[in-house]
């Protein structure tokens, strides 16, 4: 006798529902393997994002029992307590279909950002000699293993109550490239995070911090940045 | 929220911090007392340095709020940037002027 | 309804910063309050004096442990803030956090002995 999950998944756009499924439960099972479940043997309509089920992609972000996460880093035996899962597509994003959702918001705030490497050198030039342990390619470092999974943007309250905010993963981008001496950024980079939707309205809340699966830390970014635009903004290099 | 708004919002707390830590022994003081109304004038009127103290801690909250409050209104209410801004605006001149007047009833005699 | 993220809200660190916020907010519309009571003072200590009476009940007294708390919370909270935004990161903020209200609490309960 196999016990059941009870499996609630968004299903439609914006403008959709939860419809709820029987799915046996098996052990080791990842939320990701009772998604594909459902689609495979139950309703094939169901649309839903993934590629390398093994946690290193990013693409199978979903909010799980109210929380983003990577459905295939997740157990079903430790978030399906009662043997309850509500599954939903990420938030703060629009929603193309079921569990999928238009990325496309989260990467235009990436340009606005500037987190784009502004190159400084050719190929026929001598290669930048970059010591690892330098103060700045620690903190760039630190913060550049983004793989742009989405989770923070879902989980951030800033970017839920802020269409203008650029959201944690766009500004730690911005922050590694700050910190690397071979871009030429520059003040204008500084200048892009500095208006409206830039780093000053992060309201330290660490949600980012909390859940990123590769364990950055946004909020020490954008930190980061905050001191760089003051700086700069005292010393009349960027304007309000 | 940009960086000039920023620094306004996080200097004025910096300001402000040893402000409040001195109105707070203030008060335990004054109750502490039981402190009446002649009590307290006889001590702020003529007073440059209760002017100076209170005029400053007047200026730096009406700052420091309305720049809050325009936050908490883009954040939180319908209303965009620009209308936020001026209603918080208003707020902060509403603060500075009872602030102001507030500072006048109890330092001149 | 579109899918409810809420689980991380009871974090301490977003519960902390909802307090400072809802505190700063309050404190926002105490304090025409505030300046108006100290503007009777204008025509003469008599209408100072007499509000400052009424403020003796001990009902207006517990209002006042209210409003201690949330100056001392929204000051402590502010203080944390400045520490993330201007000096290296620190871990333990969740423990920060934690203090900066227990002393809050604390400075109020100490306010409200005293006067009640």
């Amino acid at each position: 006798m196999v016990a059941e999950l009870s499996v609630s998944l968004w299903r439609g756009g914006m403008d959709g529902c939860y419809e709820t499924y029987s799915v046996p439960q098996r052990e080791s099972q990842t939320v990701l393997d009772v998604v594909t479940f459902v689609q495979r043997y139950i309703d094939p309509t169901l649309s839903y994002r993934f590629a390398c089920r093994v946690g290193v992609c990013g693409s199978c972000a979903m909010t799980v029992n109210g929380r983003p996460r990577w459905t295939c880093r997740t157990h079903v035996a430790k978030v399906a307590g009662s043997g309850r899962l509500e599954i939903g597509p990420l938030e703060n994003l629009p929603v193309i279909k079921d569990l999928t959702t238009d990325m496309q918001p989260f990467f235009e705030k990436w340009q606005k950002a500037q987190g784009v490497f502004a190159p400084t050198k050719t190929r026929h030039e001598e290669i930048e000699q970059i010591r690892p342990d330098s103060p700045a390619r620690r903190l760039a470092d630190a913060a550049i293993e983004c793989i742009n999974c989405g989770v923070c943007y879902a989980a951030c309250d800033t970017v839920r109550w802020n269409q203008d905010y650029f959201g944690p993963a766009a500004l730690t981008r911005a922050w590694t490239l700050v910190n690397d001496e071979r871009d030429a950024g520059g003040s204008a980079r500084l200048q892009a995070v500095a208006g409206a939707g830039g780093c000053h309205s992060c309201h330290s809340h660490q949600s980012c911090h909390e859940l990123c699966p590769q364990a950055l830390n946004p909020t020490a970014a954008i930190a980061g940045l905050k001191r760089r635009t003051t700086a700069a903004y005292l010393k009349g290099e960027i304007k309000a | 929220m940009n960086v000039r708004l920023y620094v306004w919002q996080r200097a004025t707390a910096a300001v402000m911090a040893p402000l409040v830590l001195i109105h707070i022994a203030v008060i335990f003081y004054a109750t502490r007392k039981g402190m009446t109304a002649a009590d307290i004038l006889s001590r702020t009127q003529g007073s440059i340095v209760w002017a100076s103290y209170y005029g400053l801690f007047v200026a730096a909250a009406s700052i420091h709020a309305a720049i809050g409050v325009r936050n908490v209104l883009t954040e939180w209410s319908p209303l965009n940037n620009r209308h936020a801004g001026r209603l918080a605006l208003l707020f902060g001149l509403l603060l500075a002027a009872l602030g102001t007047r507030a500072v006048f009833a109890v330092v001149l005699s | 309804m579109i899918a409810r993220g809420t689980m991380h809200r009871g974090s301490a660190l977003w519960i902390a910063a909802m307090v400072h916020r809802l505190s700063g907010l309050a404190l926002a519309i105490f304090l025409p309050l505030h300046f108006l009571a100290l503007g009777l003072a204008i025509d003469g200590e008599a209408k100072l004096e007499s509000f400052l009476r009424w403020t003796d009940q001990p009902l207006v007294k517990f209002a006042e442990g209210g409003l201690i708390f949330l100056l001392t919370v929204h000051l402590l909270g502010g203080l944390r803030v400045l520490v993330i935004e201007n000096l290296d990161w620190r871990d333990g903020q969740k423990q920060l956090a934690t203090i900066a209200a227990a002393i809050s609490a604390i400075v109020a309960f100490i306010f409200l002995a005293r006067v009640l």
